[in-house]
């Protein structure tokens, strides 16, 4: 039975949907922009990471874009000073949590949060940097995890579980203590289940996760081979 | 008693600040050179993967990143215990001759030359690069073009001129293509014909200084610099050399992995750089320096015709051993010389364009030191790893902590002839930040301190208390 289409609007214009389909697979579809980070096509949304966030008319509160579903007659409101604001306090938080220090990472120059913080016009933080003491998994032989550089938007926690099947990341931890760790909280070099595939690596929007012997610039992360693979596999989300 | 505090040091890379204690009679009982700030590097870089070494020690400096880059890149390749590509260890001292063009033309033209061009009692307001330009704009034309040719090779090569990330452990990043040769080919005679300009020059201005050559930091020391297997002047690879202060080789090839054998590092009180010293003449005996005069004193010749002639003419000066720092200029300005010749050679290599440039390994040695000449002098890189690859344990000697005592030496020195206590004016105090300034001392990571900072000299009696203060901009 074909899918139900729904009459909302983006921006003031009128689109036509798809019946259960979130309002950033609405805006996309429409090639309407909003900016996310947790979001990556094919994977579950999650809603970790709130830059997606967005007016709609009627309510007071804010949405995410990535996981509230469209509904008949909803006007949203991708762009706002209100909206704009939250997502530069939110890449702010994201950017005094850890230690993200562009300068001397190897995903420098081709990292999300980094290019959405330059986006943003976010040159400098007025909130004081957290400084956390955070360690290094370098037990893989090929990959490495460095939480330091980690924003916890989970990508690589579900692309393990839902693409290759693997479920070698969860979340260990609440609020600002929360971590992704590898099975059990195993070091990753130990972690029976991980097929070495590198699709968490290639999912990363940072630098916390990366190929071993990639000097300071040198991480491109090839998210193509992520989606092309849901593509092609026909994931749906 | 009366003291004076000259703070900041002016036109050097980094903090700095000299005191000079006066006894009764206002003559110089004493001087110290403080190096204000700590960086902590060797510390917080423990845990890191190795191969991030590289990129995280090159921010220690913005006016020789490469210098960091590729001493830590041999200190890498040490632990991955790989030989690297022919062309990636030409291209690699490719962009290093041309890292010493550009900071050695920086510490002449922008730095030292409002000394020498202007004068040592010169209007200190406008005894800056900008009095260069206005003076002989000629000479900071000059200035400017060969940093500019230095830094034209380092941006062809690495894509950024400053802290580029194209040299890695195992190599470089990205050959070099023939377009970027020939581009850098066909500015060579320029730049060849600034370097004897300059050099003509200077030696022109040699006779104006010769109480500044007999007493700026003229106290012998022993020399230490790398040499090739001939005793060649090198920059890049060859194992270091010490010369005593009569000219004797006390150790000669010593290689990287080797160094903490001869050298040891003493921490002083009154400043954050450490001391490093010759290991068995002990501290504070064992002083000796390094940079562009130590290696004309510590080899036997550069190997290069041009150089050659120029090094000959210089000993031939000077003697074979020559001490004062003020002659750092001159060697600075023989080895531009040097580099540029080596530049030229490497580019007529054919293997220069060779695609084959990085070797690539894991973890095979659980202990790593590169040591290379930067344009100040020997810098050594030693690191420590886990299985894993984390950094457990890091020593940087960087070329300026080898002329610690020597610098503190010539403060001493330059202080005692040159100022009298009762009598007090701002030139007398520009020399003693002259002689630092010979060193061309890289003190930290800032390139902004390029002729514009103020110089703040204060008198305070023994008390403490403020009797006088001079500054300016």
């Amino acid at each position: 039975m074909p899918q139900k289409k729904l009459s909302i609007r983006i921006d003031g214009e009128l689109i036509s949907a798809l019946e259960g389909q979130t309002i950033l697979q609405a805006a996309r579809a429409n090639k309407k922009y909003i900016p996310t980070l947790c979001a990556l096509e094919g994977l579950t949304p999650v809603g970790a990471c709130r830059i997606c966030l967005v007016e709609v008319s009627g309510s007071e509160r804010l949405f995410p874009a990535c996981t509230t579903p469209i509904q008949e007659g909803m006007s949203v409101i991708t762009n706002s000073p209100r909206l704009t604001r939250y997502r530069r306090i939110t890449l702010e938080l994201l950017l005094i949590e850890r230690n993200h220090v562009c300068a001397v990472c190897v995903s420098n120059g081709h990292c999300e949060l980094q290019a959405m913080a330059t986006a943003f016009g976010i040159s400098t933080v007025e909130l004081a940097y957290n400084f956390p003491k955070l360690s290094l998994d370098m037990s893989h032989p090929r990959f490495v995890l460095d939480h330091n550089r980690c924003i916890l938007c989970t990508r690589c926690v579900r692309v393990c579980a839902e693409l290759e099947g693997a479920q070698v990341w969860e979340l260990i931890s609440r609020g600002i203590h929360a971590r992704i760790v590898s099975e059990l909280n195993e070091k990753w070099g130990n972690a029976a289940s991980c097929t070495s595939c590198g699709k968490c690596v290639q999912a990363c929007p940072t630098g916390a996760l990366a190929e071993k012997g990639r000097a300071v610039e040198e991480m491109t992360k090839n998210l193509e081979a992520v989606t092309s693979l849901v593509h092609r596999r026909g994931v749906q989300a | 008693m009366k003291r004076i505090t000259i703070e900041p040091v002016s036109r050097i890379e980094g903090h700095a600040k000299i005191d000079i204690q006066f006894d009764d009679q206002g003559h110089v009982a004493g001087t110290q050179f403080h190096v204000t700030q700590v960086r902590g590097f060797e510390k917080f870089t423990e845990g890191r993967p190795f191969y991030e070494m590289p990129g995280i020690t090159a921010r220690i400096c913005g006016i020789c990143p490469i210098s960091h880059l590729l001493a830590s890149s041999k200190a890498c390749d040490a632990i991955m215990a790989v030989r690297i590509p022919p062309a990636a260890r030409k291209l690699r001292q490719l962009i290093h001759f041309a890292q010493i063009v550009q900071s050695h033309a920086l510490s002449f033209f922008y730095l030292s030359a409002p000394d020498f061009l202007l004068g040592m009692d010169s209007d200190a307001a406008s005894r800056n690069i900008l009095g260069v330009i206005a003076a002989n704009p000629e000479l900071a034309r000059d200035g400017i073009e060969l940093r500019k040719f230095g830094l034209l090779i380092v941006e062809g090569l690495a894509q950024e001129r400053v802290h580029p990330s194209w040299v890695v452990p195992g190599g470089v990043a990205a050959p070099l293509s023939s377009t970027i040769r020939d581009r850098i080919l066909s500015e060579l005679p320029a730049a060849h014909a600034i370097a004897e300009r300059t050099l003509r020059f200077f030696k022109g201005t040699l006779d104006e200084y010769k109480e500044e050559i007999e007493f700026f930091g003229s106290a012998p020391t022993m020399y230490a610099g790398l040499v090739d297997r001939k005793g060649n002047l090198e920059l890049y690879d060859g194992g270091l050399r010490f010369r005593s202060t009569a000219g004797d080789i006390i150790e000669d090839q010593i290689a990287a992995e080797d160094y903490a054998q001869w050298i040891g590092e003493a921490s002083l009180r009154e400043s954050y750089l450490k001391a490093p010293f010759f290991k068995p003449q002990g501290f504070p005996a064992g002083v000796y320096r390094v940079g562009p005069l130590a290696r004309l004193n510590a080899a036997d010749s550069c190997g290069t015709p041009h150089a050659e002639a120029e090094f000959k003419e210089f000993h031939q000066r000077f003697g074979t051993m020559v001490h004062s720092a003020f002659l750092y200029h001159y060697a600075r300005l023989i080895e531009i010389v040097y580099a540029l010749e080596k530049i030229e050679m490497l580019l007529s290599d054919p293997q220069i364009l060779d695609t084959h440039v990085r070797a690539g390994a894991g973890v095979n040695a659980l202990e790593g030191v590169g040591m290379i000449e930067a344009p100040r002098g020997t810098l050594i890189h030693h690191y420590k790893v886990n299985e894993e690859g984390a950094i457990t344990w890091a020593n940087l000697i960087v070329a300026t902590g080898h002329n610690n005592l020597a610098i503190g030496r010539s403060v001493q020195q330059v202080a005692e002839h040159f100022i009298d206590g009762a009598k007090l004016n701002e030139g007398m105090l520009n020399r003693v930040s002259a002689v630092v300034r010979a060193y061309d001392p890289c003190l930290s990571c800032s390139t902004h301190a390029s002729g514009l900072l103020a110089l703040r000299v204060r008198l305070l009696d023994s008390n403490g208390a403020l009797l006088d203060e001079l500054a300016s901009n």
